[in-house]
């Protein structure tokens, strides 16, 4: 794909100028969301609705995976009464939105952010404590 | 030149930074450097059995004692008094027994073996940035600055958000540090020594269900031994039922004395858990109202029902340590310091890397060999005729107290011992600042550290990779010293050069001697 070679190459050929870390919000309690804030840093990358909106999609994924519904007593339950065993074969919810997150991620840096020198890591490799965002010098190799 | 600079990293097998970052549901693939997995290398003190499956602190003595005391007792039932009440009685009651042991077992060994929520520590970036913003904030006063809390408005409660200096991270609201573990654990609820680990997020309700459990089968065991020996004094006369089954004595003995324990135990989590508060809240009286009129718990969900079934029904987050992943060997990156302190250049195999050192005192022979001989050769060239105030160079110093084989530690103990003169930094700063934190270590300073192990180890494979990246074929470290020192960009520059090895040796050389002469 034409997207991660160029980010590949550029990861190779540009060094990190910066690094903006996003923090989590915790104004409605301990769910899993981030700032929508947009730092100062990133004014000259990318366009701050862009930004926003990225960073609304993952707080609303989160949202989701954390969501208290029937769907997550019914597993709950479900998991109490099998011993938990019913979680060797089957993922958890959570889990399965995690991992849509992570792609969500993936398409985002493929598609909006590696074109312009940015790079997202996916906070759960931080622990869901930040959105590291990574600033790469603008050497214009890729455009 | 950047392509000269990643060109020379591939020869030192340093590999690149996938797109396809890790996650924990994906095992990354093997690196050629290190192919330990992250759990050998975490910084808590935990234990791990099972190639890092099972997870566990680090005394597991009253663990013992409990799986003891409950087979020991349910053994005693199970032989003893079931087959004379499945006689006299039904035999539904050794059934209803083996299926409250085997949840009880269940529960108990979840509870103690899963992951309860610990939070992994900064990486050096984002302990860097976070001391930025701090210092920012602070204006940068005094060398030790106050505690350090943020303020947010949960749901209309202020709470505040404490910093915590080991893990170099606001805690989210409702974590806490568990000073056993050494670990900050979301939701921490307490440390149980009877189950060997500590009760957070990911465990309370294992935790719950083995407590409530452990009651039912307490008073079954209890009530149906009583009955036993009832129904045989009955037959027999009093004395001659016990003496018929003195196994029952010490069943009763023991499920006397747990009954009213464990039962006020699950009782009070009952409480807990309809309230939606931690015991550590509860003890602190955080959300009671004796504090203020409009103190309330912003975290409960309003009624009791929906606060349990969040509990104990809720969606169950993956833990967030990923134990069984592997340790990435990143690509150094590399960055011109925006300001003399903090460095954005630091990468998880660092950390990693730091935490190895940590955990084996002498984990990598090679490159304590390997730094100790650049250091015999940077010594040996131009260092030795310039007139330098503090020689660089392998004299036993009595400070380091012998914690390294290699003499390298005390080389570098040397240039670095005057650094912090220079530097406001806080001796709480980032790993990142090992040059100074080192010293910190080194009794002429006075100041005790909780990483005191770590340091005198980190120094000479950081300042390593300082020196000469290219002669390492190591796990990539990060320019440390670089950063703190006014005299960074001479290293930087001599680091981007690389005209030759030996121009960059020189230069890094004599980066050595401007640093010994401050």
């Amino acid at each position: 794909m034409a997207e991660t070679h160029s980010l590949q190459d550029m990861r190779q050929q540009a060094a990190v100028a910066a690094k903006v870390f996003i923090q989590r919000d915790y104004t409605n309690g301990t769910v899993c969301q981030f700032q929508t804030k947009f730092p100062s840093e990133l004014e000259t990358r990318i366009e701050k609705q862009q930004f926003e909106e990225t960073v609304r999609t993952l707080n609303n994924l989160y949202a989701e995976a954390e969501k208290l519904g029937s769907q997550s007593y019914i597993e709950g339950c479900l998991a109490c009464l099998t011993a938990y065993t019913v979680f060797l074969c089957m993922e958890t919810h959570y889990e399965k939105v995690l991992k849509k997150i992570a792609k969500y991620i993936q398409e985002q840096n493929d598609k909006i952010y590696a074109p312009r020198g940015l790079l997202l890591t996916d906070p759960i490799e931080r622990g869901l404590r930040v959105i590291e965002v990574t600033i790469f010098e603008d050497r214009s190799l890729t455009r | 030149m950047h392509l000269g600079v990643s060109e020379s990293m591939r020869e030192c097998e340093y590999s690149q930074i996938s797109t396809r970052s890790s996650t924990p549901m994906e095992t990354p693939y093997k690196k050629k450097t290190s192919k330990k997995r992250k759990w050998e290398i975490f910084p808590g003190r935990n234990k791990f059995y099972c190639g890092g499956r099972i997870m566990m602190a680090k005394q597991t003595g009253v663990f013992y004692l409990t799986l003891v005391l409950i087979l020991v007792t349910c053994g005693l039932f199970f032989t003893f008094d079931c087959p004379f009440l499945a006689l006299q009685l039904t035999p539904v009651i050794p059934v209803i027994g083996g299926v409250l042991f085997l949840f009880v077992l269940g529960t108990l060994l979840r509870t103690s073996f899963s992951d309860p929520g610990v939070l992994p520590r900064a990486t050096p970036d984002e302990a860097a940035d976070l001391e930025r913003q701090i210092d920012v904030a602070n204006g940068s006063t005094g060398y030790r600055p106050p505690p350090r809390t943020k303020e947010v408005v949960i749901n209309g409660q202020t709470v505040k958000l404490k910093y915590c200096f080991t893990c170099k991270i606001f805690r989210p609201p409702r974590a806490s540090h568990c000073s056993l573990c050494d670990n900050c654990v979301d939701r921490f609820d307490h440390h149980c020594p009877w189950v060997g680990n500590c009760v957070g997020k990911r465990n309370y309700r294992f935790f719950y269900m083995f407590i409530l459990s452990l009651s039912f089968l307490t008073i079954f065991i209890f009530a149906f031994v009583i009955t036993h020996i009832i129904l045989r004094s009955h037959r027999n006369g009093f004395l001659n039922a016990l003496k018929d089954s003195p196994a029952s004595v010490l069943e009763v003995v023991v499920c006397f004395f747990s009954v009213w324990s464990i039962v006020g135990l699950s009782g009070f989590h009952t409480y807990l858990i309809s309230s939606n508060q931690t015991t550590n809240e509860d003890i602190k009286g955080s959300w009671s109202s004796k504090r203020g009129k409009d103190n309330y718990n912003p975290y409960s969900h309003g009624n009791i029902f929906t606060n349990c079934c969040a509990a104990l029904c809720g969606p169950l987050p993956p833990s967030l340590i990923d134990r069984r992943g592997f340790v990435q060997s990143d690509t150094p990156q590399l960055a011109p310091p925006t300001n003399g302190i903090t460095m954005y250049g630091a990468t998880q195999s660092q950390q990693s890397h730091m935490f190895s050192m940590e955990s084996k005192p002498i984990c990598d022979q090679d490159q304590c060999i390997q730094s100790t001989k650049f250091v015999l050769q940077a010594a040996a060239t131009p260092l030795l005729q310039q007139q330098s105030s503090e020689p660089v160079i392998l004299t036993a110093s009595p400070e380091n107290g012998g914690t390294l084989p290699g003499r390298s530690a005390l080389t570098l103990g040397g240039p670095c011992t005057s650094l912090p003169l220079g530097q406001p930094t806080p001796p709480t700063s980032t790993p990142s600042l090992s040059c100074h934190e080192a010293t910190d270590m080194l009794p002429i300073h006075g100041h005790s550290h909780t990483h005191n192990h770590s340091h005198p180890l980190q120094e000479p494979v950081a300042h390593h990779h300082f020196l000469t990246p290219e002669e390492v074929p190591s796990p990539p470290g990060m320019l440390h010293c670089g950063s703190p020192m006014g005299h960074s960009h001479t290293m930087q520059a001599g680091f981007y050069n690389l005209a030759s090895q030996d121009s960059l040796h020189e230069d890094s050389v004599r980066g050595l001697v401007k640093l010994s002469s401050v």
